[in-house]
């Protein structure tokens, strides 16, 4: 009934290699329910013969909206300069399409406490907001949200991974809720 | 030289694994109390399988504390006192004797008479009938493991004691209650958002918690008995880090609702809200003193994330760590002496004390994986989350440093522990 394994391991010096290694590999974590607006795809153009039909710049792998991401080094919160034209790109998608709001969604790498991350995920999300209003987009038009380290992009404990999950995602939405 | 260093890590990890009837938890203690008092635990008389069921867990509790030695009671039954041998014990080196019997009454309650044995002095130290309902032997187990704890040690047992923490498994998130040995586990809460920060009411009756549920974090509180739950606090942005009041009548939460991440007071029914940081920085994980008149907390102010303290009704705002690394998730000690808190430094987290007198730092462990430090009632053990075989666990240390303890629960990753009353 009772067993008692009684033994010798080197479990310490093994928990010291442990961290370094990636963690078991999971699904790619959905984003919790974004809504993402897709473009309008306009109606299937007949072969007409000149190019009228608008592209959403968002759909466009060449734009740089197509990045809807900024990223952050550890534990920092302020929009990095490299990250600026993404930013200002957005803004000015903004105030191209006022139809079109964003929500900036702020994440976190894993190190630190999960309260902590949760705060500086606001933190970031608020930097990326106040950056578009400073651009002259109205606040009402821009939310934000912390995810701090619990949706992470990357679950490898390492820094390729975590300099993923050092993010705002840019999320745009409809100015109403579809119907 | 090396070879030497070598051989001395070794041996003071001797590593003692209790391998238990539920093949899905198991435990590893590593280290041992500078002294272990050495006990013999007989299985009690009367019903055999309740006997060794509640044996089992006696045993085991007393081992994980790193503060017993089990005396082997090999071909000795005895269940009374009159049927006990001291000289025999005492040539077998037990300090204390454990003697009992053990019966399910007509009503279906398991009744155990128990006794424990000053075996040098051949006297009773203690006696006692503990029962509880039907199928609740491991709590019959805990009982008196805490008896015997408090009448060997002077301090009061935690095997009794129940934690809380936070079961992630890929995108599936599952708000978990259990004993304080992992066991007798119950789901609070289960869904594909994330689940973070549970926090005890002191009376062990409700959880306050964070869920994404509704796509942000909102702060619920929810009974553990009747498992009704109301929303704490669910403002614009986030509602998070919910701490209560050693009287139970406020919490603090940390709020975003007004800009940054400030901390707030809240009734238990959600009124009464009253800002208490206006830093505009990070200020977050409140915790409050035992006599309820400070709270410590994490902030950014300073540049980096580090622990402070302030009177909850207002005041100086003092800063408690300082040197190289950053610290989180501060709570105080039962005693209100100190604090333990989580220390990263060099890409390593470790669980550091900390003395408010004295102001100087102890790392307690390692180093690796180890975060949301919280003190047993007792302030004999902390527990916090860690990582071993690539999955997080729950783990414990004793406070002086010396046994620590590992636990792997099911499947998938622990996360955010909290020791509960």
């Amino acid at each position: 009934m009772k067993k008692l394994v009684i033994g010798i391991m080197l479990v310490n010096l093994l928990a010291a290699c442990a961290s370094q290694k990636p963690k078991e590999p999971e699904a790619a974590a959905p984003a919790p329910a974004p809504v993402v607006a897709e473009a309008a795809p306009a109606p299937a153009p007949a072969p007409a013969p000149a190019p009228v039909v608008e592209v959403d710049p968002l759909n466009d792998p060449n734009n740089i909206l197509s990045s809807r991401s900024v990223y952050y080094p550890f534990d920092v919160s302020a929009v990095q300069d490299a990250d600026k034209p993404v930013v200002q790109a957005h803004a000015k998608y903004l105030s191209e399409h006022a139809a079109r709001n964003v929500r900036l969604e702020g994440n976190c790498d894993e190190r630190g406490s999960n309260e902590y991350n949760l705060a500086l995920g606001a933190k970031r999300a608020q930097a990326a907001k106040d950056y578009l209003v400073s651009l002259g987009i109205t606040a009402n038009r821009l939310s934000t949200i912390s995810y701090g380290e619990e949706v992470p992009v990357c679950k490898e404990q390492n820094e390729e991974c975590w300099q993923k999950n050092r993010r705002d995602r840019f999320v745009i939405v409809p100015t109403r809720p579809a119907s | 030289m090396l070879l030497r260093v070598i051989q001395s890590v070794i041996g003071s990890l001797f590593l003692l694994h209790v391998s238990m009837a539920n093949a899905e938890l198991s435990i590893e203690i590593i280290g041992a109390g500078e002294h272990q008092v050495p006990v013999a635990i007989v299985p009690f008389g009367g019903d055999d399988k309740l006997a060794l069921a509640i044996n089992d867990v006696v045993v085991n509790d007393l081992l994980r504390s790193g503060l017993f030695r089990m005396i082997d009671a090999e071909g000795k039954s005895p269940h009374e006192p009159a049927e006990v041998s001291y000289p025999e014990w005492l040539a077998r080196g037990a300090e204390a004797l454990a003697i009992g019997t053990v019966a399910v009454q007509a009503n279906g309650r398991i009744e155990a008479r128990f006794r424990l044995l000053d075996v040098v002095k051949q006297a009773e130290l203690a006696g006692q009938v503990v029962s509880a309902s039907d199928g609740q032997a491991r709590a019959v187990g805990h009982r008196i493991a805490d008896l015997i704890y408090e009448k060997m040690t002077g301090d009061k047992g935690v095997f009794s004691t129940r934690i809380a923490y936070v079961n992630r498994r890929g995108q599936h998130f599952r708000l978990v209650v259990a004993d304080s040995d992992g066991y007798n586990e119950q789901t609070v809460l289960s869904q594909n958002q994330p689940i973070m920060s549970p926090s005890w009411s002191p009376d062990g009756s409700h959880l306050a918690y964070v869920s994404f549920e509704t796509d942000h974090a909102v702060v619920y509180v929810q009974s553990l008995y009747t498992n009704q739950r109301k929303m704490l606090a669910g403002f614009s942005g986030s509602n998070s880090a919910p701490a209560w009041a050693p009287n139970g009548k406020q919490l603090a939460v940390v709020l975003t609702r007004d800009g940054s991440s400030q901390i707030y007071l809240i009734r238990p029914d959600g009124t009464g809200v009253q800002r208490i940081t206006f830093s505009g920085e990070i200020d977050t994980e409140p915790n409050f003193s035992p006599d309820g008149q400070y709270l410590l907390f994490t902030s950014d102010r300073g540049g980096s994330p580090q622990i402070y303290r302030m009177p909850v009704k207002g005041g100086v705002e003092q800063r408690m760590t300082f040197g190289e690394g950053t610290n989180f998730s501060p709570r105080h000690s039962p005693d209100g002496k100190g604090f333990v808190f989580t220390h990263l430094v060099s890409g390593k987290f470790y669980i550091a004390v900390q003395d408010f007198q004295t102001g100087q730092m102890e790392i307690l462990t390692e180093g690796g994986w180890e975060k949301r430090p919280s003190f047993a009632p007792n302030g004999k053990l902390i527990m916090f989350a860690s990582e071993a075989r690539e999955r997080g666990i729950l783990a414990t240390v004793s406070s002086d440093g010396r046994v620590k303890q590992r636990m792997f629960t099911q499947s998938g990753d622990a996360r955010e522990p909290v020791w509960g009353p």
